[in-house]
């Protein structure tokens, strides 16, 4: 029954590595972009919703309504005033953007909140929960996490195959420049896609920052979370990337139940064994 | 009349000649200190070099040499401690044993393209920096020092030790600097230029595009653990977080290339002189000064994409390490 319990907790746990996948895995769809930098947004996010949760005395979950609006004005500001001017032919140049915007986010918030540890306090929702099984109890944070999780890819697909503003995604993603004929601005659609992605971001953030104790240096540990999710689930399927988030959630909690020192390693290694086998992921969408 | 030299390269290689003598006699006119600070010069010299030609000749952008940075220390450290072997010996063994480690892991990692090759060369760092944790006779999370009697083989007295692991140091530097001047002279340079102009006009005239990358991932895994070995000598401890360390073996790096100049050789120099005259003027300002580097790196790589050397080079035409050739037309 241990067992049962232990991958039943890394399920629900792959509901927030799904949640940092899934903003990496919409922007690679859209604009072929890989932000080195995700991981450390994810965790200016917690640091946020920390500062909203410091001046309003708001449940940090609540917080999400300030957190999510301004994260998103912040990507759609990103996207149009620094990244748009790095893409081309040449992957270059957003890479290294990224990676130095990396270093900057975890500096900026070392300098302006030091390297002490924080934590959201969610009150009792964080400890509460109900028996499932004789021996495997699920606490109400981590089903709310996993359902969240569910429901932000299921509403990224929805956005993607039914608005008018997933297909200009997909018209970009598929032919910039025809799409560019058809009067979709290419630097708009990429913007809107920025935005969302740090929607998904903030929410992550929070989630990250209820679930455990967050400081400035975590954030590239969440993007190599992230980045493995989408990998292992293949590249552009949004419910592989859940999937694989779920597989690393798991591997990573039957290593840590052999030895705790061997929790992140065994999601690597799982991650690496999958890229052995399966190259292109085990639900590959769209050519890397 | 095609030529390759220009006065300004034959007055540069005058000029480093002259330098590598008085580099080469720093130990009878500098302090212990100016040994040092010159020793960690050419180690971000050596591995500036080494990002370089893999990012900006070979399109390989990795964001985990790192990796055998720790492994070649970790291996140097191994070898000095369980088989008694003289640390200038076990400089090339960790090469080579990086080597060996670096084809395997090389054919995975080339299952990615572009920026996700990027971040599967990290999680492959963070795989050796977790096992390394793992490896109780090497100290584990803690890390071990090298014994005294290790470095005692090396020389009997301190100024000969001191000696000997510089001379490693600019060895190992102007090595590098070598190694990408000569191999960007050589065929495969001309197969990584081809490539880097037109990936389908090159392999149609029969360059193996990744055979090329491959064989020069795997060169630079080599060359990055020595210079990691040589680091482990310099600190004389290794410890997984210090030597599979992403920010000082790979940020810094790839800062130092971008503001010097990607995809030339005399950017690496230019931008190791930069980010050592930078530390010692800001590098008490502690995360502020990180944040300069990231937002100089941003600005450079936004304005002028080929860093501070790209724009001297097509300001004046000048090319101090030439690889290409020049067509001179007499009247």
């Amino acid at each position: 029954m241990i067992w049962v319990n232990i991958i039943i907790q890394g399920i629900l746990v792959g509901g927030l590595y799904a949640l940092f996948a899934a903003g990496l895995s919409l922007i690679f769809g859209v604009m072929r972009l890989v932000n080195i930098a995700h991981g450390d947004f994810i965790v200016a996010a917690a640091f946020l919703a920390w500062v909203v949760v410091q001046a309003t005395g708001l449940n940090p979950l609540f917080s999400l309504i300030v957190v999510v609006p301004l994260a998103m004005a912040f990507g759609y500001a990103l996207q149009k005033w620094i990244l748009n001017r790095t893409l081309g032919k040449d992957i270059l140049p957003p890479l290294l953007v990224t990676f130095g915007l990396s270093i900057i986010l975890q500096n900026g918030l070392l300098a302006v909140f030091t390297a002490d540890s924080r934590k959201l306090n969610a009150g009792v929702v964080e400890t509460a929960s109900f028996p499932l099984l004789p021996d495997v109890a699920i606490g109400y944070l981590p089903l709310l996490q996993f359902i969240v999780a569910v429901a932000v890819i299921w509403g990224l697909q929805y956005l993607f195959y039914n608005t008018a503003l997933g297909r200009a995604f997909r018209a970009t993603s598929d032919d910039s420049e025809t799409a560019l004929l058809m009067g979709l601005d290419q630097r708009k659609v990429y913007a809107w896609a920025m935005a969302l992605c740090m929607g998904v971001v903030a929410i992550a953030g929070v989630f990250l920052g209820v679930r455990s104790n967050f400081d400035p240096f975590m954030g590239p540990g969440r993007l190599i979370f992230g980045f493995e999710a989408v990998i292992i689930g293949g590249l552009g399927n949004l419910w592989g990337t859940l999937i694989g988030g779920v597989i690393l959630g798991v591997s990573q909690a039957i290593g840590a139940q052999i030895n705790p020192g061997w929790q992140v390693l065994a999601g690597h290694l799982v991650f690496l064994l999958v890229l052995a086998i399966r190259p292109k992921g085990l639900f590959p969408r769209i050519e890397g | 009349m095609i030529t390759r030299s220009t006065p300004a390269s034959r007055i540069a290689a005058v000029m480093a000649v002259l330098l590598f003598v008085a580099l080469l006699a720093a130990p009878w006119w500098g302090a212990t200190s100016t040994l040092r600070l010159l020793g960690e010069f050419m180690v971000y010299l050596a591995l500036a070099s080494l990002w370089n030609l893999l990012a900006g000749y070979t399109g390989l952008v990795s964001v985990g040499q790192q990796a055998f940075v720790g492994l070649g220390g970790y291996i140097l450290v191994a070898l000095a401690m369980f088989m008694d072997l003289h640390p200038l010996i076990a400089v090339p063994i960790a090469g080579f044993v990086a080597v060996l480690i670096a084809l395997p892991v090389g054919k995975l990692v080339f299952r990615l393209q572009g920026a996700y090759f990027a971040i599967g060369t990290w999680v492959v760092a963070e795989v050796f920096r977790l096992v390394a944790a793992q490896v109780t006779i090497m100290g584990g999370g803690s890390g071990i020092s090298l014994p005294a009697t290790v470095l005692k083989t090396m020389a009997e007295t301190k100024f000969w030790r001191e000696a000997m692991i510089y001379w490693l140091a600019l060895a190992l530097g102007f090595g590098a600097l070598a190694l990408v001047y000569g191999l960007l002279r050589s065929r495969i340079g001309l197969a990584l230029t081809a490539i880097r102009d037109s990936e389908i006009a090159s392999s149609s005239l029969g360059i193996k595009i990744e055979r090329v990358k491959y064989a020069v991932y795997v060169a630079v895994a080599g060359m990055t653990a020595m210079v990691g070995s040589l680091i482990s000598l310099q600190k004389i401890r290794v410890s997984p977080d210090a030597a599979f360390s992403v920010n000082d073996w790979t940020a810094f790096v790839i800062f130092i290339v971008v503001i010097g100049g990607i995809g030339t050789i005399e950017g690496p120099i230019i931008g190791t002189i930069i980010y050592f005259l930078l530390r010692e003027f800001l590098a008490d300002l502690g995360s502020i000064y990180l944040m300069i580097l990231g937002v100089l790196a941003i600005i450079i790589m936004l304005v002028a994409p080929k860093g501070i050397w790209g724009f001297i080079a097509r300001r004046w035409n000048v090319s101090l390490f030439p690889t290409g050739y020049r067509v001179h037309i007499k009247d």
